[in-house]
């Protein structure tokens, strides 16, 4: 009788806890609705941890409410000297071993699935052709944008991370000026991107992102990086394997696209005299241009990773980087105009409508 | 009349605070010091918390944010908690083990002016250019890449405030281990006493770690040192390890002795003596021990490799296992006593279940994998908050009110402390409860801002209601200090149901302490004593003879303040425009050097205090026949 009481409290605790939990947070930005094999495993070990904690502070407090209910000294007497006890053996062995055991508990399955979540040997696997057989992308945050190289594929894109479903997907992280942090919190637990070293972990996605609020996932800065740490948003769009690999395709499409100084649009004549020399946009070769890539630009989500993406935000942007993003490296190094020089409104605005036009989706 | 008992002057009382030896006169220094760096901080929090009321709010910059969480937990950690602790182990130590003083007066003056003198640098970056931005862990490729001073000044001022705690350490390990009054074995020693030991220990050898990592810091931004800049071959890994090496056992640093403060409120107040010392002693010194060996549970995601992470993570858990002990033991204390709910108990109360919430969550994030998921998100800023808010503040705020009488002879308000407690407490989980979901809701720390349509909005607004709440909580406790000042003499154990040592002893307290060293007889020895129906209070291990003690010295702060001086000389030397700057340098160093040699060459054997003047003394303080 008294067991099944105690078991049929567990299960409640369980079920409280799963509907209090899942009630918290939007599917695209909660830890605590995972898309994804490591956000899941990640949310049965909160579950799991938390059942146990919440257990331990529940039997604490009523252990401690009773003995403070029942020995007032309004009720024992106010000149009762209490017994002095020095203590209990019994006790003491019991409130060592319980935790102890508890403490087990949840021991094996962190030590298992930290060794789970390391495991990237499937990165350096080929077929017999000799091609990965893996997906890798390489991260790597700068200050206060980040850049996605697709090595296998040969292509690059920055900002917004596109990725197929259902499948393991490996990073190789890396910081190129100071320390950020890569966070999917919806998909998985982050990783820090170091400046001296590569960090390897996976992720997988489950479910499409075109069905969320904003067709993407969120992903985070989580490590302090300067004043715009606030601001080193990225989205990530999850597509179908099919999907993505028509993706892969326009975008390798891209090769060698460019902007032309002589180009009878204001707009793309703009580009090719002041941006064309930091930021690229073909989306085809390897990384490391001072600016993201813009070739998805059109598709993307978001102006400068937050703002809403429309071209009035867009031309603010250019106008004032340094007052939507303090810090960033588009300014001149006492922040006090931009690197690109003057340009009229009229320039900018015809920029505007031509950096809104790249994209390889539409 | 005695020259010791005469009305002093305004100037010569502040000659006499400036140059005093006296343990318990600076102890008042360190708390007030520490209540003004708490206030200090405290503010910064609320104007944090106010930026983060609604999405997208602009009442301060990104920039300014960033110094403001850098300041708030540097000073709240360096500056305010440590000092507080300080303030009590400076007052109650001594007394507890029945010692005239400290082992080395001179050197608790001068931990005292290096650590006050060492923070005023600190915040002058305020006015001098800016504070520093990256955090109170100051992480390398962020702080070597951070512009203008602020920097510097965290680097300088952490370096002198640092040796100043490093001194205090070592002078209290000294003090309890060979000024323990006769009969007081260390299994006699009140458990305030022993938290005090363990907690020097770690200071001992914790300290060190982040004077090498200051140093090396130092080099790199005044020499171009790359010990850290990887271009160079440096590695910022390494500023991890030596931050956290010293920042994982700096959090037993603070809580140890909070943990020391409530074993010996709860006692009191449950009329019983303290359930399982032994175990509390032992698990007391666990703690410490397990604190080095846990460090790198702060750098789960920087990629230390599944095993380092696995291995840290067991080792952490095993941490819950000796605080579990000594929550238990609380809680047996209480189970059968008579417990007189008083406002330092009330905090003692609020503890237990809020400390048990905080350390909780500690398991949870000592599981590396789940980890990944709460590390620099709002839930691991909910976390320490629990800890050190509802562990540590607590513990500062319920002892001020159990400790008063010791400090000032007199009592605080009970009713207002009553208030105080539930509007701080009530603030406190309001603050920070729910910061715990915005981290899962996937909130990083440190962001200035947030954008709407996140989920956040909610979580946020309430947390600075309670954040306001505290404010109002610190307020009302500040006022009923200062509501005391007029308050009546509390004489000899105002609670009643003193225990210890320093409860015996008759108010105001001479500067001599103890006019006989008392003899102890066991655990608890005033309580034995008046069990037994002593009139007299204690029993005393010697007659009354003449007392040794130690003169003032104005060299600890000479001392000081050349460190000071010389520390804007080091900050502006890089500058190629400040030639000046080497000039400072040179001669701060040599007001400090010149001070330490007249130290050492000028003999300095203290001055005895005779029979006559004793009796002179403790008659102008308790009256003709009083207190013999």
């Amino acid at each position: 009788m008294m067991k099944g009481l105690k078991k049929w409290r567990l299960f409640s605790l369980l079920a409280v806890m799963m509907v209090f939990l899942s009630g918290c947070g939007e599917d695209y930005l909660s830890t605590l609705k995972p898309s994804g094999e490591v956000g899941k495993q990640q949310l049965n070990l909160l579950l799991l941890t938390t059942v146990i904690m919440t257990l331990v502070v529940v039997i604490v407090s009523v252990i401690y409410l009773l003995a403070f209910l029942k020995f007032r000294r309004s009720r024992v007497g106010e000149n009762v000297i209490p017994k002095q006890v020095e203590g209990s053996h019994t006790l003491e062995v019991i409130w060592t071993v319980i935790p102890i055991i508890l403490l087990l508990i949840i021991a094996v399955p962190v030590v298992t699935t930290t060794y789970k979540f390391a495991d990237v040997a499937a990165m350096d696997e080929v077929d017999e052709e000799g091609n990965k057989t893996a997906l890798t992308i390489n991260v790597t945050a700068k200050l206060y944008w980040w850049e996605f190289e697709y090595p296998n594929q040969g292509i690059i894109t920055a900002q917004e991370l596109v990725v197929p479903t259902g499948e393991k997907v490996y990073f190789n992280l890396k910081a190129a000026d100071v320390k950020h942090s890569f966070w999917i919190p919806a998909v998985g637990g982050k990783m820090d991107t170091n400046v001296e070293n590569l960090n390897k972990f996976y992720l997988v996605f489950d479910k499409e992102s075109k069905d969320l609020k904003d067709g993407v996932f969120y992903g985070k800065c989580a490590e302090l990086c300067g004043p715009s740490h606030a601001l080193m948003d990225f989205k990530v769009k999850a597509l179908s394997p099919d999907a993505f690999d028509a993706w892969v395709d326009a975008m390798k499409a891209t090769e060698g696209q460019t902007a032309d100084k002589a180009s009878t649009d204001l707009g793309e004549a703009t580009f090719a005299n002041s941006c064309l020399g930091c930021h690229a946009i073909s989306g085809s070769g390897a990384g490391g241009t001072p600016g993201p890539n813009l070739t998805t630009f059109g598709d993307r989500n978001r102006v400068a990773g937050f703002l809403e993406h429309n071209e009035e935000n867009l031309e603010a942007w250019i106008k004032n980087p340094e007052e939507f993003k303090p810090g960033n490296l588009m300014m001149n190094a006492e922040g006090t105009a931009p690197i690109y020089g003057n340009l009229s409104d009229e320039e900018i605005k015809a920029l505007a409508t031509y950096i809104m036009g790249l994209s390889v989706e539409k | 009349m005695s020259s010791y008992t005469q009305k002093k002057g305004f100037g010569a009382t502040v000659w006499d605070y400036i140059t005093t030896v006296d343990h318990k006169k600076l102890a008042v220094m360190y708390l007030l010091a520490g209540t003004l760096f708490f206030a200090i901080a405290g503010f910064e929090a609320l104007l944090m918390r106010i930026q983060l009321m609604k999405p997208n709010n602009d009442f301060v910059s990104a920039g300014f944010f960033n110094e403001l969480l850098t300041m708030h937990g540097t000073t709240m950690l360096f500056l305010a908690a440590t000092p507080l602790l300080f303030a009590f182990m400076n007052m109650l130590v001594p007394l507890q083990i029945g010692a005239r003083d400290v082992a080395f007066p001179f050197l608790n003056s001068l931990g005292f002016w290096l650590f006050f003198l060492g923070a005023v640098f600190l915040h002058l970056s305020f006015f001098m250019g800016g504070a520093p931005d990256a955090g109170w862990t100051s992480y390398a490729s962020l702080s070597l890449y951070s512009p203008g001073h602020g920097i510097d000044f965290y680097v300088l001022g952490l370096q002198i405030s640092g040796a100043g705690t490093l001194i205090s350490g070592l002078n209290f390990i000294v003090t309890i281990i060979t000024m323990r009054a006769p009969g007081m074995t260390f299994m006699r020693m009140p458990l305030f006493t022993w938290t005090a030991l363990v907690s020097s220990a770690l200071i001992l050898f914790a300290f060190p770690p982040l004077t090498i990592g200051l140093l090396m810091m130092l080099f790199d931004r005044m020499f171009g040192g790359n010990f850290f800049d990887h271009t160079m071959g440096g590695n910022t890994v390494i500023w991890e390890h030596l931050f956290w090496i010293f920042g994982h056992p700096e959090v037993y640093i603070l809580v140890l002795p909070a943990f020391g403060l409530f074993s010996e409120i709860i006692p009191t107040f449950s009329r019983k003596r303290l359930f399982g010392y032994s175990s509390m002693v032992f698990a007391t010194i666990l703690i410490g021990f397990l604190g080095f060996m846990v460090w790198a549970h702060h750098m789960f995601t920087v990629g230390l490799g599944p095993t380092a992470n696995a291995i840290f993570a067991v080792a952490t858990m095993a941490i819950a296992v000796p605080t579990g002990m000594k929550v238990f033991n609380w809680i047996l204390t209480i189970w059968g006593g008579s417990i007189k709910v008083t406002t330092p108990m009330l905090y003692a109360l609020g503890f237990i279940p809020s400390f048990v919430a905080g350390g909780v969550t500690g398991v949870m994030q000592a599981s590396a994998p789940l980890d990944y998921q709460l590390h620099d998100s709002y839930f691991i800023v909910a976390h320490f908050h629990y800890v050190i808010v509802g562990g540590i503040v607590t513990a500062l705020f319920g002892s001020a009110h159990f400790y008063w009488p010791i400090f000032f002879n007199r009592m605080l308000n009970e009713t207002l402390g009553k208030w105080t407690f539930w509007v701080f407490f009530i603030g406190f989980h309001l603050t920070f409860f729910v910061q715990h979901f915005l981290g899962l809701m996937g909130m990083p720390r440190r962001v200035f801002t947030y954008m709407e349509g996140q989920g956040w909005d909610q979580f946020n607004y309430i947390s600075t209601i309670g954040a306001l709440m505290m404010g109002v909580g610190v307020i009302m406790m500040v006022i009923n200090c200062l509501m005391s000042i007029k308050g009546k003499p509390a004489g000899r154990d105002p609670w009643g149901d003193g225990r210890t040592l320093e409860w015996a002893i008759p108010q105001p307290i001479p500067f001599y302490n103890f006019r006989q060293t008392p003899l102890v007889r066991g655990l608890d020895p005033y309580w034995i004593e008046k069990q037994e129906g002593n009139k007299e209070g204690m029993t005393y291990a010697e007659p009354i003879g003449d007392i040794h003690m130690p003169n003032n010295s104005a060299i600890p702060f000479v001392i000081s303040l050349g460190m000071f001086i010389a520390a804007f000389g080091a900050l502006y030397n890089p500058d190629a425009d400040k030639p000046w700057s080497i000039y400072i340098l040179i001669g701060g160093l040599a007001i400090t050097f010149g001070a330490m040699i007249v130290r050492s060459i000028k003999d300095d054997h203290g001055f005895h205090l005779h029979k006559e003047e004793i009796l002179e003394i403790e008659e102008q303080l308790y009256g003709k026949g009083g207190n013999k």
